[in-house]
């Protein structure tokens, strides 16, 4: 049940970010050269109810569907491995055109050339893993 | 019926987004994708060459479902809930990728220069997608989330750290947009 449910909030992810464009390496370089509203009403819309819920369950003493206490995660302070590492994400978000997400929305769809992208994502994130004691957190 | 077989506009989009995070939340867990990419890494056995992958990847397992989900999600939207796939981009757009030599633009999904298989044996469109991915990979690990994870979740919860990300990503993604593509499309 619990493996279904999550299965299944993938699959309107998924269905979303294709449907929305959001997958589209188009509407990323678009968003980029602030040509139309379009990433930035998807993302402040998303936005605005996201606070609205967030801090709506937040406050209440609700459990989750499972009966586990509802996360809601404080990131660590820091600017450094915010913005350097925000910046590195960025150049590659504008690059490949594509977030995480899409990522996996992409091989769905079809297109398969996305493999490269994911397969070298994966090596990004295991080289992080590797000299993370070195960088400035 | 037209509605769902036509692209999307964002103020549908953008809900479905925080349907999303609000189904997440109350499952008990955060939205973030590019927390799998670590979790892939584990699998692969990277739990033995640093400790930052020596973690129970089980307890990643919804995650990991989710990201599933989200591969038959992909594949459901392309192949049943869509007739015409190509993005209506503005036409300043279409023009200024057609200058670049990306004559696809405003006639596909994505890019056929980069995501077509009879041009993935060209070098330059390999390097392309390997160094983007590196990229979102290193650094979404460094910054600790990616669009999801800061842009929605993080922001959504008023953190400034992930403000600073958001921040970030714009840094590097306006920097590759307007000074690095147009030298290497």
């Amino acid at each position: 049940m619990r493996n279904l449910y999550f299965l299944a909030v993938g699959i309107l992810f998924g269905i979303t970010m294709f449907k929305s464009e959001a997958a589209s390496w188009f509407r990323i370089y678009e968003m980029f050269q602030f040509d139309a509203f379009h990433m930035y009403g998807i993302i402040g819309s998303a936005l605005v109810l996201g606070v609205v819920f967030t801090q709506i369950l937040k406050r209440g003493k609700y459990a989750s569907i499972f009966g586990s206490p509802l996360q809601f995660e404080d990131k660590n302070k820091s600017i450094a491995r915010y913005l350097i590492g925000g910046s590195i994400f960025g150049l590659g978000w504008a690059l490949a055109g594509a977030c995480p997400g899409p990522l996996f929305t992409l091989l769905g769809a079809g297109f398969l050339p996305i493999l490269v992208v994911i397969i070298a994502a994966t090596f990004g994130t295991f080289v992080y893993g590797l000299i993370q004691d070195k960088l400035p957190h | 019926m037209e509605l769902l077989l036509d692209p999307w506009p964002w103020y549908i989009g953008g809900p479905m987004i925080a349907l999303v995070l609000f189904l997440l939340l109350i499952g008990g867990k955060t939205f973030g994708m590019s927390s799998n990419l670590r979790t892939l890494c584990t699998l692969c056995g990277a739990n033995k060459s640093a400790a930052f992958f020596d973690f129970d990847w089980k307890k990643q397992q919804w995650n990991l479902l989710v990201a599933l989900g989200t591969i038959i999600g992909g594949y459901l939207a392309a192949h049943f809930l869509a007739q015409d796939t190509a993005v209506a981009i503005s036409s300043q757009t279409i023009d200024k990728l057609k200058d670049l030599g990306i004559d696809s633009a405003g006639a596909a999904y994505m890019p056929t220069e980069l995501f077509d298989l009879n041009h993935l044996m060209n070098l330059k469109t390999i390097a392309i997608l390997a160094v983007g991915g590196f990229l979102i990979g290193f650094g979404t690990r460094y910054a600790g989330g990616c669009t999801s994870g800061h842009a929605i979740t993080g922001l959504s919860n008023l953190q400034l750290p992930s403000l600073i990300a958001v921040i970030g990503f714009f840094i590097g993604g306006l920097l590759m947009n307007h000074f690095i593509l147009p030298y290497i499309l």
